[in-house]
């Protein structure tokens, strides 16, 4: 089937491109390792009593894997998106017999290839240098939260670029929506201490159900397979919101073309 | 190949396109002139498939562009006003994307050859110049093996030397047997490459039919000379058309028997005609003519 072909080599195109791109892999794939190595290095060896006595090297791994799914999938294909389009690759695109499902398949597809990728880096850091275990019966809901994390989060990158204006913009919207939200949802330091309704505040975005999820499965407290399905259950309703809003308002010229 | 009549386009109730007849023929350059403004991109928008028009009809290779199928688009290569192809792949890579998408793509190399890219064919499309990237948009839109090419202002901003490469191309197109439907503002290439032009004004088309045959006062030749010493406008045997700083200019429409009359009164009367020229009707006197407002 040609399609299938297609999005084959649209997610090896997609792929090279950006493995070629200095700011993708620095932002996307290497800081979320500096961030572990320097976190887990400085206050590895504290524990957090409200998290269970989880040692804080470990609770880095879940954090930062969340922010490694988030900034591979989420941060780079708005950013790519938003590039492509006001260069007009998405308009010839368009102009082509590329089908629009291999496109947005290969895209999608190329981004969380390096999602999972990078989390398993991260799994192997925390490992090899932080002596960070992943309990075995839990690795399903670590899977289960990879899966469906950078789902929506490719369908929210799809929906954000719409509503970046140009070129320029996208890096400082981008960044303006994630790095907020990356302090408040936990991702760099608990913040079970924090005031009620800003942990509320929080909990209306996806990035703190991602980080919640990820880090259930690392908790020495958790039993059982530690899936979180409420707050999965809210990060994929981002990601449908943002599949509808793609759907409605995926732009493939720039403005007034 | 192409066939359109009364498309009509309007943005915010201001008509950008009204009415416009096109008829491009198979294996022809087909040259789609007028001013930035005049509806030039959105009429070929409206044929690429693009846009939805508000009016009239259209039929590219026999389908209409408002329903564009895989099938359609695989028939046609487009090249766009400006766009960049991803900076971060090769030429090869970008090429091998595209032919990709085809069901019978040309060969990477072949195209790469064509479009004199060859020595830069490893390198990252970012690293490419102006140029060069231009010659790749080309390449792109050939890689398919079209029948139909659309071309939209294929020489903007390139080099003399850059652009009689792209003649060259576009000329090697024809004998292909590819259509070609080339979007311009310079009358020479349009001279040098259409078998056929349209010129399109405030939205409507106001002439159409090959170079050489456009009507209008200015398809006429011209003789210029400088009057010589001595001699007053009415000692001529022609009656100059315009007469500036003793620059004569005499309009005609066939020019062999005037000129005769001329030189034969120069050689009588012992009279140097210097500076003389017969200038054939140009593309550029017709387009202005056409093109500028009443008054301007």
């Amino acid at each position: 089937m040609s399609e299938l072909r297609i999005a084959m080599e649209q997610v090896r195109y997609s792929t090279i491109s950006t493995l070629r791109n200095p700011a993708a892999v620095f932002f996307g794939l290497m800081l979320p390792v500096v961030f572990l190595l320097i976190f887990a290095t400085i206050f590895g060896n504290e524990t957090i009593e409200a998290r269970g006595g989880i040692k804080t090297s470990t609770y880095y791994v879940p954090g930062l894997v969340a922010l490694g799914i988030v900034s591979t999938t989420f941060v780079n294909l708005a950013i790519t998106l938003v590039v492509l389009r006001e260069n007009r690759v998405l308009k010839r695109l368009r102009g082509t017999p590329l089908p629009v499902p291999a496109f947005i398949a290969g895209r999608a597809s190329s981004a969380f290839g390096m999602a999972i990728a990078l989390t398993v880096v991260l799994l192997a850091v925390g490992r090899l240098a932080y002596g960070v275990s992943l309990p075995g019966n839990t690795i399903p809901a670590v899977v289960l939260g990879l899966l469906v994390g950078s789902a929506a989060f490719c369908c929210l990158g799809f929906a954000v670029s719409s509503l970046i204006p140009n070129e320029d913009a996208a890096p400082a919207v981008i960044n303006a929506i994630v790095l907020p939200l990356y302090f408040i949802s936990g991702v760099f330091f608990p913040t079970d201490d924090a005031p009620a309704w800003l942990n509320n505040l929080a909990s209306v975005f996806p990035i703190k159900h991602l980080a919640e999820a990820l880090l259930n499965a690392f908790e020495p407290s958790t039993t059982g397979a530690g899936i979180e399905w409420v707050d999965l259950a809210v990060v994929a309703a981002w990601g449908l919101a943002g599949l509808v809003v793609a759907a409605l308002s995926f732009r493939w010229t720039p403005k007034g073309e | 190949m192409i066939s359109a009549s009364g498309l009509r386009k309007s943005y915010g109730g201001v008509e950008a396109v009204k009415g416009v007849d096109l008829e491009v023929r198979a294996g022809e350059v087909f040259a789609f002139l007028g001013p930035n403004g005049a509806g030039k991109t959105t009429t070929v928008e409206i044929l690429e498939g693009y846009r939805d028009r508000d009016g009239g009809e259209a039929r590219v290779l026999g389908v209409d562009p408002v329903h564009p199928t895989r099938r359609w688009r695989s028939r046609i290569g487009i090249v766009l006003q400006s766009s960049k192809p991803d900076a971060y792949l090769t030429v090869r890579e970008t090429l091998a994307e595209y032919a990709g998408f085809y069901p019978e793509p040309r060969p990477v190399n072949e195209i790469v050859e064509r479009v004199g890219l060859a020595d830069s064919a490893d390198k990252r499309v970012g690293k490419l110049s102006g140029g060069q990237q231009r010659r790749l948009d080309v390449a792109l839109a050939l890689v398919g093996d079209p029948e139909l090419v659309f071309l939209d202002e294929p020489t903007t901003g390139f080099d003399p030397s850059a652009r009689r490469g792209a003649w060259e191309l576009i000329a090697a197109l024809r004998e292909l047997g590819k259509t070609v439907f080339l979007t311009t503002h310079y009358m020479d290439e349009a001279q040098e490459l259409a078998d056929r032009v349209a010129i399109i004004r405030d939205g409507e088309i106001v002439a159409q039919g090959p170079p050489g045959e456009l009507g209008g006062r200015s398809a006429r030749h011209r003789i210029r000379f400088l009057l010589p010493r001595g001699v007053a406008a009415a000692d001529l045997p022609l009656r100059p058309t315009d007469l500036r700083d003793r620059r004569v200019v005499i309009e005609v429409e066939r020019p062999l028997e005037p000129l005769n009359r001329l030189t034969t009164w120069a050689i009588e009367n012992g009279h140097d005609l210097t500076d003389l020229e017969v200038e054939r009707p140009s593309l550029e006197d017709v387009y202005l003519e056409l093109t500028e407002a009443p008054g301007e």
